[in-house]
């Protein structure tokens, strides 16, 4: 395997690998307090129980983000040197600040796992909460950095030297908070809706349902509230996308010529030779729309870049099109969500009703990664937009390709234990909490 | 503000090898303890280290954040030439993590704890022992930038008798930390025996592998013992660590079991501080004689001034949450502790 691609691969999986525990990690210590809150207020032993249960899960997910985290801190180096050596100061203060976060987190985690008979109630459940903030703030100190990437400012390219170095402005860049919004609320809509999926599927075995019923409910509500918010913000993104990254943009929506009354292109396959797309639903003037809210004014297509300058057209298109669909797909099944909780109370024991929520168990992961495939390969060539070169930013060792393999076993191991860990804990539910007497108080 | 910044990768350091050292030690232990005793020693160890572990190993994360915003030349030269054992050590890293973990949070106890334990006994021996490999190749002036075969770039960087001897002192350091670490968590006299008698055992070792250190500089050519005792800084920390160290076996046989914590942490500071002090501010020797150093090679001042003010800022926050979070779980276990409850 040849050197960069080996790079790009090994950081791509290591990523993808980092998003799905760090966005667990993230929500789930919400959910947790909110059924923490409920057994504080109603005493209801159930509460405790699904509080406990998840606090498990939790801890597990929590310990294979922070190792996967902690990888990534070294790889961006050992993969990307000669970015790092240039980005580093001007992108480094989220990094920084995040670092704190962190630290508040594993801190706060510390408190809420092994305290729950040493404090007052309240403020263990309230170090659940700081576990919850904590997340959520490095997750979007994270993303600005990564924002940083696709909208560099806070500094000068003078002569081949950066200066004028000023992270607070390369901090606040124009796209951090667009993303930043974006990536949480599709945290909580991912995470909702696979936690909904695996207790929706314990409900239709008709096992411990009072319990599984109420962790569904829970965390339901989440991520169908944020499926419901997230093309709105999704729409917010690709505006911000069209002014900062016009090719990024084009390859998206697989748009080749530039022309008043810019058609959406929906579906299709792109040929890229012939700067066509096959088999496409075109509507026209919808894309001048969406970027400009008008429909005539044309949006910069592919001819007007650059080949050299150009990202693979297909993978973002198809990448592109997967989230969306998805996304239509989640704030659909959501709103049918709202419908069974105002009018139709008894669909919570229908089989179609659980059904289609176990169906949508991976779905919200499935668009995390495919919207980060839009963003970082939509990104391309660029490591920094028009600023550098990934291939120019890569490590010159030789034999990248083995560690990408060995990354790829340890990854692929990793993700069949935590599976395998988490099989076995809905297994013990009934064991562990059936038990007519509360664990413990 | 350059200072501060490098006064808090000192710290981070340090403090990373003291409290992240003993919690890798406690699986060195875990090596050398006889089956019939592995599976209390296990449950002390866990009770004592479960809490924090998470809060320990963000110290190496704060190191090498301060690194690439503030020193990033030395971040992206270590990251090219110390690449493998990098990846060795961050494999390590995953291991032990998700195998503490999971060992403890599997919800059916069974064969599959052997697996957890080989993985998390083993890997808590591979992490110090490159941690010190990549320290000790920092300073070896084994980095070449200028090498032109792989070889030379890219393994023997690292791979020379002076790192290795430097990370198996490191792996000896953090099994003696955690030995002394857990004699004041025994719950009775035989188990307190036990620990004491492993505390030797790794005193013993981490003098034995000092002192290989030293025969392997000479026979590398680097100038080490110059660096400790060709100072008077050198020499008065070697000193004190040797005096304490006699203070602390003193006052293990007294059963004082905070303060040979504190001189256990203190011999530490000790070591990292003679390591260190002689080639301040340089950080990386070059195998042609030069040098990547903390005041030459720092990053954008905007740069550093704002990573200082975060470092700061953070530990307002981080230390008294801290110190709170290891005092409270000092409070002996009240009997029941949740993990394993079930
Ligand atoms: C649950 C997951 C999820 C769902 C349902 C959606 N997205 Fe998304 N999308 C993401 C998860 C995501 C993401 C993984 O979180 C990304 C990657 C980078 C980012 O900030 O968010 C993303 C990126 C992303 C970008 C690129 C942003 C950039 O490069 O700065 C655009 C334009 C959209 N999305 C647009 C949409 C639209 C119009 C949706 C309509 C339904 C949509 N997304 C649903
Ligand atoms: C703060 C967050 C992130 C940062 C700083 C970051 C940084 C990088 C870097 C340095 C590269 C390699 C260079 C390149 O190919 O442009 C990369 C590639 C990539 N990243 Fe990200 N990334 C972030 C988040 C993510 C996430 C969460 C994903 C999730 C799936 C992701 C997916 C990818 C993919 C698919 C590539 C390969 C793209 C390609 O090379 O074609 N990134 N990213
Ligand atoms: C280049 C990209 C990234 C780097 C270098 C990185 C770094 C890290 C590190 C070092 C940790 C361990 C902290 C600990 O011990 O608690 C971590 C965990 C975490 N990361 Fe990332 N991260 C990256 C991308 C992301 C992204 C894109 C997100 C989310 C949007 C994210 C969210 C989190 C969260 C919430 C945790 C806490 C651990 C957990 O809850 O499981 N990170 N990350």
């Amino acid at each position: 395997m040849d050197n960069f691609m080996a790079a790009r691969s090994q950081m791509a999986l290591s990523l993808g690998f980092h998003i799905i525990f760090s966005c667990i990690g993230m929500v789930m210590p919400f959910f947790m307090a909110v059924s923490h809150f409920l057994w504080l207020r109603t005493g209801n032993p159930v509460y405790q129980n699904v509080t406990k249960a998840w606090s498990k899960g939790v801890a597990i997910f929590f310990a294979t983000g922070a190792v996967s985290g902690t990888v990534l801190s070294f790889e961006l180096g050992l993969l990307w040197p000669t970015f790092m050596k240039h980005a580093g100061p001007i992108f480094g203060m989220p990094f920084s600040l995040e670092g704190t976060a962190f630290f508040i987190e594993a801190i706060a985690l510390g408190f809420f796992l092994y305290g729950w008979t040493r404090f007052n109630r309240w403020f263990h459940w309230f170090t659940g909460v700081v576990v919850g903030i904590s997340g959520l703030t490095s997750g979007i100190l994270v993303v600005a950095a990564n924002a940083w990437m696709n909208s560099p400012t806070g500094f000068e390219l003078i002569d081949g030297k950066y200066t004028n170095i000023d992270p607070i402005k390369a901090m606040f860049n124009p796209a951090w908070f667009s993303q930043a919004l974006h990536m949480s609320v599709a945290a909580f809509a991912a995470t909702g809706f696979a936690v909904a999926g695996v207790h929706a599927l314990m409900v239709m075995r008709k096992q411990n349902v009072n319990f599984h019923l109420r962790a569904f409910k829970i965390a339901a509500i989440f991520g169908v509230i944020a499926a419901i918010l997230q093309p709105l913000s999704g729409d917010i993104s690709a505006k911000m996308v069209a002014k900062r990254q016009p090719a990024k943009l084009a390859a998206m929506e697989a748009h080749f010529d530039t022309k008043p009354y810019s058609p959406l292109i929906i579906g299709g396959i792109p040929d890229v030779k012939n700067k066509k797309v096959n088999y496409a639903i075109e509507l026209p003037g919808m894309l001048s729309f969406m970027v400009y809210d008008d429909f005539k004014t044309p949006v910069k297509g592919l001819d007007q870049i650059p080949e050299r300058d150009q990202p693979p057209v297909a993978v973002t298109h198809y990448a592109f099109q997967l989230m969306v669909a998805l996304g239509m797909l989640m704030m659909g099944l959501g709103i049918l969500y709202l419908i069974a909780l105002w009018r139709k109370k008894n669909w919570f024991d229908k089989r179609w009703f659980l059904k289609l929520f176990i169906w949508a168990t991976p779905v919200g992961f499935i668009a995390v990664e495919a919207g980060w495939t839009v963003t970082e390969v939509g990104r391309q060539p660029w490591i920094i937009q028009g600023v550098m070169r990934t291939a120019d930013a890569v490590t010159p060792m030789p034999g990248i390709g083995y560690s990408f393999y060995l990354f790829t076993a340890v990854y692929f191991t990793l993700s069949l234990a935590v599976i395998f860990l988490l099989y076995r804990q809905i297994k013990m539910v009934p064991i562990i909490y059936d038990n007519p007497k509360p664990v413990s108080k | 503000m350059i200072y501060v910044v490098i006064i808090f990768l000192w710290v981070a350091l340090l403090l990373y090898l003291v409290m992240g050292g003993a919690d890798f030690g406690a699986g060195i232990i875990e090596m050398f303890t006889s089956n019939k005793n592995k599976s209390r020693t296990r449950k002390i160890m866990y009770n004592a280290i479960g809490p924090i572990w998470e809060a320990n190993h963000m110290w190496l994360i704060i190191a090498i954040v301060i690194l690439f915003v503030g020193f990033p030349v030395i971040y992206a030269t270590m990251s090219i030439y110390l690449h493998i054992p990098l990846t060795v050590m961050l494999m390590g890293i995953i291991a032990r993590g998700t195998a503490l973990t999971f060992r403890n949070y599997d919800a059916v106890h069974d064969n599959m704890q052997k697996i957890y334990n080989k993985i998390f006994v083993y890997s808590s021996f591979i992490t110090p022992l490159f941690l010190g490999i990549i320290a000790g190749s920092a300073v070896s002036g084994r980095v070449d930038p200028q090498a032109t075969n792989f070889m030379d770039a890219y393994m023997y960087s690292w791979l020379n008798w002076f790192s290795v001897a430097i990370g198996f002192f490191t792996v000896a350091l953090c099994g003696f930390l955690a030995a002394i670490y857990l004699i004041g968590e025994a719950n009775d006299d035989s188990e307190r025996k036990s620990f004491i008698r492993k505390a030797r055992l790794m005193n013993i070792a981490a003098v034995i592998a000092g002192s290989v250190v030293f025969i392997a500089s000479v026979k590398e050519n680097i100038p080490l013992v110059e660096w400790v005792f060709g100072n008077i800084i050198g020499i008065a920390a070697v000193s004190a660590a040797t005096i304490s160290l006699i203070l602390l076996w003193y006052l293990i046989s007294k059963g004082k079991r905070y303060i040979i914590r504190v001189l256990a942490g203190f011999q530490m500071t000790m070591i990292l501080l003679t390591t260190t002090y002689k080639h301040y501010p340089n950080i990386i020797i070059l195998k042609n004689g030069g040098h990547l150093s903390l005041i030459e090679d720092q990053g954008a001042e905007k740069a550093i001034q704002s990573l200082g003010i975060a470092l700061l800022v953070g530990s307002i926050f981080i230390l008294p949450a801290l110190f709170y979070l290891v005092w409270s779980f000092q409070q002996k276990p009240d009997g029941e502790s949740e993990v394993e409850s079930h």
